[in-house]
């Protein structure tokens, strides 16, 4: 046997096959590393300038939530509890009540965003389009408790951005 | 009335040399600010990003991350230092100077322009190789008084990667004490006067390339940073230093690559002599030109140029090279570096003997 079968000297020729020992004391890989990072130099930059210059955005992005209601001023949600079923993290919880008018309606609708995973399952579930995850993603809370945003809330961020949220679901409606 | 140099000169000796000690402190500690600054520029460029860019200076336009070093400084000071409970205080405390101390008192003997430094002594080779030595001590005080197991085992590691790597180190600078004859930074200098190739690096390359990667491993910068191994021992020797006397650490750290820089310029490229000396002669009419003739003459200016070249190769090698595993830097440096210092040397004492090459021996 030319190799004897012996795994340690067997390891030894195969090292030495590998690499060329002239390479190695002339430092010729550690060069080419070198050579590349000096060309990453003067490579343009890819780090978006955040607050200045902002990524893309999808119209599918899940951000902050939001409850819509229609042209009428009516309010879309009927409490029909599919999003709270749904929900993997337990995120929603939604109470029902008989409005004067005779429907039904929710007298609570809390979700914890800190429970939320923003998978979006909620928006997936709504029969009627009411809860929706707008582009919203740059939001903070200052005291303990505004992780839970209410009814009052939902709606607020729905009626304040209508017009992106109708002008997103619009853009997006061909391709389901 | 009397000049700014009658006054000077009128000056007693110790005044002097007290001026100076400020000036080459004030100055290394700013660079040393810009040094972190350019650090973290040219490893985000290196990693395709922007580095630092928020910071301006006195809030003056276009001067984006010009203030980042204060910045920096301003939060370390602010911040508690925290002093372990089971630590030994004394040690402690002082661990940080100890690191400190040295990187900068090397500079005495540096040969900033010609013909001049703080302290001209002939021993000055010995005298950079010890304080260079002491400088671990730092490291390995702050180690053992921290008490904490992650410090002790980068004071062990750096202390046996120092031992292993100054050893090559002491070798190399053994090759170019026999190529100038002298022991004195300045003849060092001097003596590599004539032309680029005359300078120590074409005859003694090897031992340039084995003193610079023992000055990296000395100074436990990347690729040799095991000391600090953040992926196995947290940050090594100060783990358990915080606000300002981390900020010593830092300081050291980014000291001694300034003074790494320095003296590989000046062991083998030459420190403040011009690159032009053998190619445009003396009495050239370019010489005579206001500035110009000024720039191509030797000077501090040409140090400072070297030395800048050996700090952006530091941080190039950090975002180059992954971290040596512990038993591939002993074997890097006692079987590999210190060899090549040993035939080195021999080799260069045969052309020594036959008079080849431009020795002074």
């Amino acid at each position: 046997m030319l190799v004897p079968d012996w795994p340690l000297a067997r390891l030894r020729i195969y090292e030495m096959a590998r690499t060329n020992p002239i390479k190695t004391f002339l430092l010729w890989e550690l060069l080419g590393g070198m050579w590349v990072t000096l060309k990453a130099l003067f490579r343009p930059k890819i780090t978006v300038n955040y607050p200045e210059e902002k990524a893309p955005q999808s119209v599918r992005f899940r951000g902050l939530h939001a409850l819509r209601r229609y042209p009428n001023g009516e309010e879309r949600c009927i409490a029909c509890k599919l999003c709270e079923a749904v929900c993997p993290a337990l995120a929603i919880t939604i109470e029902s009540t008989v409005a004067p008018d005779g429907t039904r309606r929710t007298s609570r609708y809390d979700i914890d965003l800190f429970k939320c995973i923003y998978c979006g399952f909620c928006e997936e579930a709504c029969p009627v389009d009411a809860i929706v995850e707008t582009r919203i993603h740059e939001y903070h809370m200052e005291h303990r408790g505004e992780n839970i945003m209410t009814k009052d809330k939902l709606l607020a961020v729905g009626e304040r951005y209508d017009a992106t949220i109708t002008a997103d679901k619009t853009a997006d409606a061909p391709y389901r | 009335m009397h000049s700014l140099p009658q006054i000077w000169n009128a000056l007693p000796g110790f005044v002097q040399s007290l001026a100076f000690i400020l000036a080459v402190t004030i100055v290394l500690i700013l660079s040393v600010a810009y040094l972190t600054l350019l650090e973290r520029k040219i490893i985000g460029w290196m990693q395709l990003r922007r580095g630092p860019n928020r910071v301006r200076l006195f809030g003056i336009p276009n001067t984006e991350y010009i203030g980042q070093p204060f910045a920096d400084v301003v939060k370390l000071l602010l911040k508690e230092i925290v002093i372990p409970a089971r630590a030994n205080g004394v040690l402690f405390r002082i661990a940080p100077a100890l690191a400190l101390i040295p990187a900068f008192a090397t500079w005495a003997v540096i040969p900033v322009a010609p013909g001049f430094a703080i302290a001209n002594v002939d021993a000055g080779l010995l005298y950079v190789l010890s304080l260079t030595s002491v400088g671990v001590y730092g490291v390995i005080l702050a180690g053992w008084a921290s008490n904490s197991k992650y410090a002790f085992l980068g004071a062990m590691r750096s202390a046996a990667q120092i031992v292993a790597y100054e050893i090559a180190m002491g070798f190399a600078l053994v090759g170019v004490l026999m190529a100038a004859g002298s022991l004195n930074l300045g003849v060092i200098v001097e003596h590599q006067r004539g032309m680029v190739a005359a300078w120590n690096w074409f005859w003694l390359f090897p031992l340039f390339v084995v003193y610079f990667i023992s000055g990296v491993a000395e100074t436990n910068r990347a690729p040799f940073d095991v000391a600090e191994g953040e992926s196995e021992i947290v940050a090594g020797f100060h783990v358990e230093y915080s606000g300002m006397a981390f900020a010593l650490f830092f300081l050291a750290e980014y000291a001694n690559m300034i003074l790494i820089a320095a003296l590989t310029a000046i062991f083998f490229f030459g420190g403040w002599l011009s690159p032009f000396d053998g190619y445009i002669a003396a009495g050239s009419a370019l010489r005579e030109l206001p500035v110009l003739g000024l720039l191509i003459g030797d000077g501090t200016h040409w140090l400072l140029v070297k030395m800048l070249f050996f700090l952006i190769v530091f941080l190039w090698l950090r975002a180059t090279f992954p971290r040596y595993r512990y038993d591939q830097i002993m074997r890097l440096g006692w079987k590999v570096l210190i060899p090549v210092t040993i035939v080195w040397i021999a080799v260069e004492g045969v052309l020594c003997w036959f008079r080849i090459g431009p020795w002074r021996a």
